[in-house]
């Protein structure tokens, strides 16, 4: 069994709902989805990020703000979970609740080994 | 006010710890279970803080079960990554993850669930490899929110020793990874088994002691049958024998008035005012006998309600029938030979055959040896020689005294001596 890193970007946050019950409701969603995946054996471990960032870049490791994408493309949670095939990752993720709005977007990544 | 919000919060509080502790080792694990009670302590301290404040909520139970649930999630987040708190658990690994630990947090405090945690965590409470002392220790910290100086004074030892002694079971908890669980089918007579007893050594200790104080003795009786009574209420623990161990206790509880003084005093059977006896508890404890009245295992919960309802239903101590009594207790002693029933059982001998006959049954007795451990030994001797030989009995009388710690017991012993 390989490993494989969602991330996710775009999709709403809890402002963006009309009520607390309609965001409560799409988190039910996530409840489902994540659930069935631990029932399987397959999450690792999923955690949301925060908006804000900053970034270290270089030898000079120099610290500007960031990140420096267009709000919306910017990576806003992760989820790790193990999968036999891409195939499945990708199934895996096709059933993520982030696809319910238009830009969501779903990155699929398999965890590689490094060469020793 | 202030005053009033103590008194409303303590029997709440006593009501709510339990079944708090019962969600919380779910979340938790039992082997946090320390985490458990401090989350509830923490509650508690949030509420009084607040109530004292703000005046009461409109609904208590839901604000405490908000605010500790508040507390867990605040916990959760602490610990997320540390290993003190099993995330492997399928209960646990979607509380690790924020997409999920809220609505995880919900399914895992559904308010129909509650008394089932409860009932789990009784039977965690009694387990097998925990002596009984250590059981009705944890029953009264964890499902009845005793504080330590409490249990303490109720058991009369120092809060240090509790203290050791819960720590000792929080360890063999977290050692063996006991997880709350009900019984499987074929087990439930034996755990139901231990869970009564331990229910029924708490109210022995509320009923018998003359030792603690009045508020606390009457604390443990009403804990006693409050575990009871939700063992009576849930479809998997409703059996013959819990019915009767509930009526049992509501037979003593309904005496309970008449049989210790304010002052402490010990009222024998015979002198209590039998008008002051509670008729709704008796009559509650019909119902509960009646209820205990199928299946086929013959409980000793059902013989000793037995007894206590002839003597509950006996309007004059005179017209007492020793003989249906001495009946049931032939039985109880078949069931349960124990010195204690046996010398019980002597003691109704004694009413109905006199004490010659009495003293030659107590001395060919298998169980001669062990009563003269027991302080009811002697004090029956000295009933039984008061008729015949008043220095044997003062003697006897003393002997009794020698052996008991409980002070109710040594003075009514020597008011016996002083009525020789």
């Amino acid at each position: 069994m390989k490993e494989y890193l969602l991330l996710f970007r775009g999709g709403e946050g809890p402002d963006d709902h009309e009520s607390p019950e309609a965001w409560q409701q799409h988190m039910q969603k996530w409840m489902q989805w994540m659930g069935s995946l631990q029932e399987d054996g397959k999450l690792i471990g999923a955690q949301p990020l925060n908006e804000t960032g900053k970034v270290v870049r270089g030898t000079g490791k120099v610290i500007s703000d960031g990140p420096f994408m267009e709000g919306k493309e910017m990576v806003g949670g992760y989820l790790a979970c193990k999968a036999n095939s891409y195939d499945e990752a990708l199934e895996i993720s096709s059933g993520c609740p982030i696809l319910e709005f238009e830009n969501g977007i779903v990155e699929v990544r398999e965890i590689s080994e490094l060469k020793m | 006010m202030k005053k009033e919000i103590q008194v409303l919060t303590d029997s709440l509080f006593r009501r709510e710890a339990g079944k708090m502790v019962a969600v919380l080792v779910k979340i938790f694990g039992i082997e946090n279970l320390q985490l458990s009670e401090d989350v509830v302590q923490e509650t508690f301290i949030t509420a009084v803080q607040n109530w004292a404040l703000k005046g009461l909520p409109e609904n208590p139970p839901a604000w405490l079960m908000r605010v500790a649930k508040n507390k867990a999630i605040n916990a959760i987040r602490r610990n997320k990554y540390s290993s003190n708190i099993d995330f492997s658990d399928p209960d646990r690994k979607l509380l690790q993850s924020e997409y999920t630990m809220s609505a995880q947090m919900e399914k895992l405090w559904q308010e129909d669930e509650i008394q089932d945690d409860l009932m789990r965590m009784m039977f965690a409470c009694c387990h097998e490899q925990l002596s009984p002392e250590n059981q009705i220790t944890l029953i009264l910290k964890t499902l009845c929110g005793f504080s330590t100086s409490e249990i303490a004074s109720a058991f009369l030892t120092s809060e240090e020793n509790i203290s050791k002694r819960l720590y000792r079971t929080r360890e063999f908890f977290r050692k063996e990874k006991i997880k709350p669980e009900f019984p499987e089918d074929n087990q439930i007579q034996e755990r139901i088994e231990a869970v009564l007893k331990a229910i029924y050594l708490i109210f022995n200790e509320g009923y018998n002691s003359g030792k603690s104080n009045e508020l606390i003795r009457k604390d443990l009786l009403h804990q006693a049958m409050y575990l009871c009574k939700l063992l009576c209420d849930h479809s998997q623990t409703q059996l013959p024998q819990v019915y009767a161990a509930m009526a049992l206790m509501c037979f003593h509880a309904s005496r309970i008035e008449s049989r210790i003084t304010p002052e402490g005093e010990i009222v024998l059977l015979a002198q209590q005012d039998r008008g002051n006896w509670n008729a709704q508890l008796i009559s509650e404890g019909v119902q509960y006998l009646n209820k205990a009245a199928s299946g086929e295992k013959l409980s000793t919960y059902h013989i000793e309600a037995a007894i206590a309802y002839e003597h509950c239903v006996t309007k004059n101590y005179e017209d007492t029938n020793w003989k249906q009594i001495l009946a049931y207790y032939d039985l109880l002693f078949q069931l349960y030979p124990t010195s204690v029933v046996a010398l019980n059982r002597l003691t109704v001998v004694y009413k109905l055959k006199g004490g010659e006959f009495t003293l030659k049954e107590l001395k060919k007795s298998e169980f001669l040896k062990e009563w003269q451990k027991n302080y009811l030994y002697y004090s029956l001797l000295g009933e039984i020689y008061a008729e015949s030989d008043k220095a044997l009995a003062e003697t006897n009388y003393l002997k009794a005294i020698s052996l008991t710690s409980a002070e109710a017991e040594i003075r009514l012993l020597n008011k016996k001596i002083a009525d020789l």
